[in-house]
């Protein structure tokens, strides 16, 4: 049993959040939330220098090799950071769309500069609160020109590449554009965390080209796979929220002793601790689902993410009722973590529909394989 | 990141399959088996010895046992790799686990030489069961509040008082037993353990009838009963100490709680129609399932994250300390929401016609116990906070007060 990352990429880790750190990429996500900016562009450069961006991709395309295993420790680290980067639309959801799908002269017009972090990327898909429904997509694109509107895209506003859903080629299909040609209109719109900015994007005519395969199936994995690498962040995050909640546990005293003497607080914080293992555990299985490209994806996918929402959007409310008063402060930092719970458990469909999901996958699975595709019954 | 076994891994899995294989019956699939019901079975008990015989020749039972001991001297990997297997033959368990988990350690710990040979070759052939004497009606999470008192008189020790949730105590050998020995120091100070046969004179156990119809545990009463001074485990007033030893031993957590899990519920809810059609296909259901689904899994994987540790030779880390903690509780909330399901038929817990042999309804009575027994989820809880997550321990009233002064309730 080798349940575990490899002592390289737990070094990665290390060297990541020592990184992250010492660059106080907290105090970075707060600047970005005060001054209404959109990211930190100095941060992203030096994760671009460092090779994060390109985690995953192939040395090929200018990537840095670490293949998915190292995107997932990075992205640990970053959720617990809340640095203020376009990196998940960049790496989880453009670059992986153009690995998955994109013909050799994609790869290669794309993904070498998105690693450079020269290119910001995104993924469109919802177009507001009324088409929920992926079929029902009004977006389209006719001789290679795309019309239609799209709310909330994350990174909008700076993003160079966005892949959009739209109906197309027979269906809903998958398109590349470049934001900076011309038909193309941006607005910020406001969010639950300003401290990543989403975007509204209007298209009247603007040039699309086709990223292969069949759209629904290709956006269905697409975001399997970046529910994976999401549900690492939200681990991070969780884990960042409760050492947040401790910390102050054991410096704030109220009747003359330190609050985290008290069970109502230490039972609040071990439940808080329980759902931040599970959630680790599942993204674990994930990660090796996602690294092996394994039929077990899925599934492993959908409760990674059930699991991982549910313990940051968990860890984050603790950690405000544990500060009491002064967690409702803009000053103090826990409303940043409850925002950014709430953004990354909406960012690929919210709780509902992953559980949905979730069982969706289950019954499609032989019952007989329940426990687990590596033949140990727990 | 794999999932495979080490060389030496594979190697003591595939003995163990044999071993199994050629000694064992397979379980059934889908035959969860109820809480402790198979060990009131006729003749249980002789199979077990049996078993415990058989399991014990093949050098399979004390397996994390040092050598001296009659043990194998293997690794606690081996432990796991050895209980994930036979977890999927139907043989006895829940007989020899105390005794060989807590009871022969502490005694093998703080016990002579000479003590360790006697008692613990027959413990590990199955011939001689142990069970552990510490919990009182007055002293539960709050162990170190007991009173059953032990006065010294010449090279005796005279014992006095009550023992209850004794597992097993009806058809168990010997017992360790803690006391208290001197009630005019501080709690932890004042106790003194010693080891007895069952068969003592003075001692009477009681069954005691739980919600759940069956008498796992007991009721021990000590009148005037006498013990030599040669059993007791270390020095007097050391007590505390020498429980620590004892509980510290419990065994790997590798078993999550019996009786119907994930696997069951969604089993049921694949055959079972609701009002408006499949259950499976209804909304509440989903979301609860989905819930169940990401904990048991998360357990699951948890534990692997325990075993990669055990086999690069590690010490376990922390969240290897969740489990029951997780699983009691889910299986409170499967076993009541399958009844619910079944509507008003849901009450009937006859095996003949209920789904899966009425394991819910079975789960139902039995499952408040798993959130009690061995540290309840209050305890479990506390645990958490202050040996993982390192907060400050609550203010204790009664730690610097002689224990006779202590304020008691009425109960």
């Amino acid at each position: 049993m080798n349940f575990d990352f490899s002592d390289e990429l737990k070094q990665l880790r290390e060297e990541a959040r020592r990184f992250l750190h010492e660059r106080r990429a907290l105090a970075a996500a707060r600047r970005v939330l005060d001054a209404g900016e959109s990211f930190d562009r100095e941060l992203w450069a030096e994760i671009a220098k460092m090779g994060w961006i390109g985690a995953a991709i192939p040395e090929e395309f200018g990537g840095a090799g670490f293949g998915h295993l190292g995107l997932c420790v990075l992205a640990e680290e970053l959720g617990a950071s809340l640095a203020p980067v376009p990196f998940a639309s960049t790496a989880y959801l453009a670059a992986e769309a153009i690995l998955m799908a994109g013909s050799p002269a994609q790869k290669s017009r794309y993904l070498p500069k998105i690693a450079a972090g020269e290119t910001i990327g995104t993924l469109a898909v919802p177009e507001g609160p009324d088409a929920v429904d992926l079929k029902r997509l009004a977006a389209s694109v006719a001789q290679g020109r795309l019309t239609g509107s799209k709310q909330p895209v994350p990174d909008g506003e700076i993003a160079d590449l966005a892949v959009v859903a739209a109906q197309g080629g027979g269906g809903l299909s998958l398109y590349l554009l470049e934001l900076g040609g011309a038909g193309v209109a941006r607005e910020r719109v406001a969010t639950v965390d300003p401290s990543r900015p989403y975007a509204r994007l209007t298209f009247a005519g603007a040039a699309a080209e086709p990223l292969g395969g069949a759209g629904a199936a290709l956006l269905e994995r697409l975001f399997d796979r970046a529910a994976v690498l999401f549900a690492f962040e939200q681990v991070g995050g969780a884990q960042a929220a409760l050492d947040m909640a401790k910390a102050y546990a054991m410096e704030r005293y109220a009747f003359g002793r330190p609050i985290g003497s008290f069970q109502a607080i230490k039972h609040k914080l071990a439940d808080v601790y329980v759902a931040t293992e599970l959630a680790r555990s599942n993204a674990y299985y994930g990660a090796w689902a996602l690294s092996q490209d394994a039929p077990e994806l899925a599934v492993a996918a959908a409760a990674a993410r059930v699991s991982a929402s549910e313990a940051f959007s968990l860890a984050a409310k603790e950690n405000i009722q544990t500060h009491g008063g002064m967690g409702y402060t803009w000053a103090f930092d826990c409303h940043l973590y409850y925002r950014r719970a709430q953004l990354l458990a909406l960012a690929l469909g919210g709780l509902r529909q992953w559980k949905d999901r979730l069982i969706d996958a289950l019954e499609a699975r032989n019952t007989g394989e329940l426990e687990g595709a590596i033949g140990i019954a727990p | 990141m794999d999932f495979e076994d080490t060389p030496q891994e594979s190697h003591f899995r595939a003995e163990v399959r044999k071993f199994l294989s050629a000694n064992a019956e397979p379980r059934k699939p889908g035959t969860a088996e109820g809480y402790r019901s198979s060990q009131s079975a006729p003749g249980a008990l002789e199979r077990a010895k049996a078993w415990q015989a058989k399991k014990s020749a093949a050098g399979f039972a004390g397996i994390t046992w040092p050598k001296e001991w009659g043990g194998r001297g293997g690794t606690p990997i081996e432990q796991v790799i050895y209980n994930q297997e036979e977890a999927q033959y139907a043989v006895p368990r829940g007989f020899f686990e105390i005794g060989l988990g807590m009871c022969i350690p502490t005694l093998a710990t703080w016990g002579t030489p000479a003590q360790r040979e006697r008692f613990a070759p027959p413990a590990l052939r199955g011939e001689e069961i142990w069970c552990q004497l510490f919990s009182e009606p007055a002293a539960g999470s709050d162990l170190a509040g007991l009173r059953t008192r032990a006065e010294k008189q010449g090279d005796e020790w005279i014992v006095n008082g009550q023992k209850i949730w004794t597992s097993g105590a009806h058809y168990s050998d010997f017992g360790i037993l803690v006391t208290r020995s001197d009630p005019a120091v501080p709690k932890h100070k004042g106790l003194t353990f010693f080891f007895l046969s069952m068969k003592s004179p003075g001692i009477e156990i009681r069954p005691i009838k739980q919600i759940s119809g069956h008498s796992h545990f007991n009721e021990v009463f000590f009148s005037d009963v006498r013990i030599p001074d040669s059993q007791r485990l270390g020095p007097v007033g050391a007590g505390w100490q020498v429980s620590l030893t004892t509980l510290m031993n419990e065994r790997l957590a590798v078993g999550d709680a019996p009786g119907p899990d994930f696997r069951e519920i969604f089993d049921l809810v694949r055959r079972l129609e609701l009002e408006d059609g499949p259950a499976i296909k209804n909304a509440a259901v989903r979301e609860r399932l989905a819930q169940w689904y990401v904990r048991t899994q998360g357990l699951k994987y948890t534990k692997f994250r325990t075993m990669t540790r055990l086999s690069r030779g590690e010490t376990p880390g922390p969240e290897a300390s969740i489990g029951k903690l997780v699983s009691a509780s889910k299986l409170q909330e499967i076993a009541t929401f399958g009844m619910d399901l079944m509507g008003m038929a849901g009450i009937m817990a006859d095996e003949a016609v209920m789904p899966a042999n009425a394991l819910f309804q079975q789960a139902l009575l039995y499952s408040p116990a798993l959130r009690i027994a061995g540290g309840s989820d209050e305890i479990l809880r506390n645990i958490i906070a202050e040996r993982v997550l390192g907060l400050p321990a609550d203010v204790r009233v009664d730690k610097d007060v002689p224990f006779k002064e202590l304020p008691t309730g009425k109960r």
